[in-house]
């Protein structure tokens, strides 16, 4: 027998019959199915991803594009896709030359590529014919050129002095005339109070109806996304602590993950068991934010202290683990920055105990409470395919009846051990969110109590040399630690070359990193997720036809962050 | 996505009670008044603290304000190797070498310049895991008011260690 008998050629992928074969098909190490595209099969491709039953992708989750200004198509545009019943995950490459770059946009296949392809367009110039609203979105209107382009050079300084000039063209039209006197065009934000992050709404109002609407952000872009690409791997940590600020360990511990899959180390026990205990202890604290505000928004000012307090005692726990309040930088790429401290068993077993009769008493403050009812009942709701349309996950996609989460869904940091339920409600409004928030909590908890009873001991980073910096004790004492140390501070983690997409479920919904690595010691591109960007975008289309009142209890059950939103 | 465990968190319709309201604000008054006299003559429940009259009591792992340790003879233990300047994700350190004159050995380092820009820094701790010397640390000093941003640009005298090690408050330090 010959060695080249032995290997078999490969199965044919059950995707080829389905797809034009000129599609490259490949199974990528990060359990996604990754399709190379040429761009003029694009819109088949992707049609018959989402329409046919055997892969059914109906939740786009993201759209990005990477610079590579070596090879001949310069761009490559990545659309990553998973189908919530299967749950298989795809990752669809086109690749753009630079000259031309242009592609049919997907709007018209899913509506989440909305914002998304105006994300791509301003960050990298990509067009995307087709696009309704193809317009800069994270930077100023005034700016030139296209910042994550590897050509951009990232310490020039731009002085945009204009104000603000993004006035719809709808709201030009809208003239106070004699029979149209109740018409008129209002400006929410970006500094209004209720307005929780910056974003601002133009609305058009007719009397008290709003009937049209749209969305301006960009306003605490601080290009994340461009800075991980000029410092090392473990040094993005501090900068995710910025994404979403109300639950930071839970961005840290995510993209710590995406790079322990490229790497294939794993963090010990312990350090998952620690993630898991902070990160929902986080989303306890996430949701008593958005809950909090939402109800001092609708005008029950109270819950908002009862929600404040437990807040407080979990930063004074994840200050006492990490030495930062809000910002923590706790999480390192293969475990945690050190161990948690003595007595953390005992307060958390504190909080465990402690937050329940918050959450009891806000309950019975509100939850069958009229006015919130009559409030918020009816008032934002969004059915289920309209959610997966645009890209919703997380609690408000689950308020419309769709149990996606992504700790079930693609389980990490051993989620799969511990027993929880999913919350789930019907019918999609600002009520069914509360409620799915109020259970998450609770459920939340009970993870935290499951995770704490098995609470290994040992080691909380990885002892892999190449990853971890060694203990401080053998830096003092021992060269070859010593050298370790100089070789990963000066010349960082070498990731091996490759992408891979992971994901985490954040306190909004799924908060992913798709990172490129070069095999150097940076990130060769981050592209951050985020799950409030693909909310907001149906933000808008939600408004119309409500009254102007009902936008701020809107817009709280959403949970706007801007740290993620802008990035 | 078919298996996943749910609970349905669904409410019914509004109850002949909840619409009467007067039952919910009963309720809801008796949360509220427990709330009340709890914190009145009870055990106080409440996080929040007059502060800047009462200041919280944080952990010996905040990271505040940096401190340049020192060796025993006064002089600082940094020999200018740039490794938390290169760690730091904000790029806030600045350090220029000299040639230690006092030195036992030849070519031994020493910062002449070490300046830190208090309003880029980002307290990350990074530094301090960086540093092989433990030559810089952190304190617990977090209220810095600054006039100008030139003020924040602090350096040697500024973060060197004022007496005995003990005598600071100290933060965050190297752990492992």
């Amino acid at each position: 027998m010959t060695v080249s008998s032995l290997q078999a050629p490969a199965p044919p992928h059950p995707l080829s019959d389905l797809l034009p074969k000129e599609v490259g098909v490949r199974q990528a190490a990060d359990g996604h199915t990754e399709l190379t595209v040429d761009r003029r099969q694009l819109l088949e491709v992707l049609r018959t991803l989402k329409e046919s039953p055997a892969t059914s992708c109906n939740l786009l989750l993201d759209v990005c594009a990477v610079d590579y200004p070596e090879r001949e198509a310069r761009f490559d545009v990545v659309y990553h896709l998973t189908g919530l019943q299967s749950g298989q995950r795809f990752r669809v490459k086109v690749p753009v030359p630079e000259d031309d770059p242009v592609l049919p946009t997907a709007y018209g296949i899913w509506k989440a590529a909305d914002w998304f392809e105006r994300e791509a367009y301003d960050m990298m110039g990509i067009r995307f014919d087709g696009h309704p609203n193809l317009r800069r979105i994270l930077t100023h209107e005034a700016f030139q050129g296209h910042p994550l382009r590897k050509d951009y050079d990232p310490s020039q300084r731009w002085m945009l002095t204009e104000a603000e000039t993004m006035v719809p063209t709808w709201a030009k039209d809208a003239t106070e005339d004699e029979d149209q006197f109740e018409t008129q065009v209002l400006n929410l934000g970006p500094q209004h109070p209720a307005t929780h992050g910056t974003l601002r709404t133009v609305v058009r109002l007719e009397g008290e109806v709003i009937t049209k609407a749209e969305c301006e952000i960009g306003y605490l872009h601080r290009c994340f996304e461009k800075m991980s690409e000029t410092h090392g791997w473990n040094q993005v940590i501090p900068y995710t602590d910025r994404l979403n600020y109300c639950s930071s360990h839970i961005n840290g511990a995510g993209f710590a993950l995406a790079v322990e899959r490229m790497l294939g180390v794993e963090a010990p026990p312990r350090a998952q068991a620690i993630h898991v205990i902070l990160s929902e202890l986080s989303r306890i604290m996430d949701h008593a934010v958005c809950l909090g505000a939402l109800l001092v928004d609708v005008g029950a000012l109270t819950n908002f202290w009862y929600f404040f307090q437990t807040r407080e005692e979990i930063y004074g726990l994840i200050e006492k683990c990490s030495g930062g309040r809000l910002t923590l930088s706790y999480a390192r790429i293969g475990g945690l920055a050190h161990d948690v401290p003595a007595d953390f068993e005992e307060r958390v077993r504190y909080l465990l105990g402690h937050i329940p009769k918050f959450i009891d008493d806000v309950e019975t403050l509100i939850t069958t409470n009229k006015i919130f009812r009559d409030r918020t009942e009816g008032v934002g709701a969004i059915s289920a395919e309209e959610a997966i349309a645009w890209g919703w996950t997380g609690p408000c996609l689950r308020a419309s009846g769709v149990p996606y989460d992504v700790r079930k869904a693609n389980p990490y940091h051993g989620y799969d051990q511990y027993t929880f339920e999913v919350p789930v409600a019907t019918t999609g409004d600002c009520y069914a969110r509360y409620l799915v928030r109020i259970e998450e909590m609770r459920q939340s908890l009970r993870i935290v109590e499951q995770a704490l009873k098995s609470l290994p001991p040992g080691p909380v980073i990885t002892d892999n040399h190449r990853v971890a910096l060694p203990p401080k004790q053998k830096v003092f004492t021992e060269m070859e630690a010593l050298i370790w140390h100089f070789k990963l501070i000066y010349e960082g983690i070498k990731v091996p070359a490759g992408d891979a997409y992971a994901c985490v479920e954040g306190a909004n919904g799924e908060l992913g990193y798709y990172i490129v690595a070069d095999g150097g010691g940076r990130p060769y591109r981050v592209k951050v997720r985020p799950p409030c960007f693909a909310i907001f975008q149906a933000f808008p289309h939600m408004l119309e036809g409500h009254l102007v009142a009902d936008f701020i209890a809107i817009q709280s059950s959403l949970n706007i962050i801007a740290g993620e939103l802008d990035r | 996505m078919n298996n996943v465990p749910t609970v349905n968190v669904d409410r019914p319709d509004q109850t002949l009670g909840e619409r009467i309201y007067l039952v919910s604000i009963v309720k809801g008054l008796a949360v509220t008044l427990r709330h009340f006299l709890r914190n009145l003559f009870g055990q106080r429940d409440i996080a929040t603290i007059q502060y800047p009259e009462v200041k919280r009591q944080y952990s010996e792992r905040l990271r505040g304000k940096h401190i340049l340790t020192t060796k025993d003879d006064g002089s600082l233990r940094c020999v200018a190797c740039y490794m938390c300047e290169t760690a730091c994700p904000a790029d806030c350190i600045h350090i220029v070498a000299e040639e230690d004159p006092e030195a036992t050995v030849e070519w031994e380092k020493k910062a002449a310049v070490y300046e830190i820009d208090l309003l880029r820094c980002v307290f990350c701790g990074y530094c301090v895991d960086a540093c092989p010397k433990e030559a810089i640390i952190m304190s617990r000093e977090h209220e810095m008011a600054f006039t100008s941003r030139e003020e924040a640009v602090v350096g040697i005298e500024e973060l060197r260690q004022k007496g005995p090690i003990e005598s600071e408050d100290l933060g965050y330090r190297p752990y492992y």
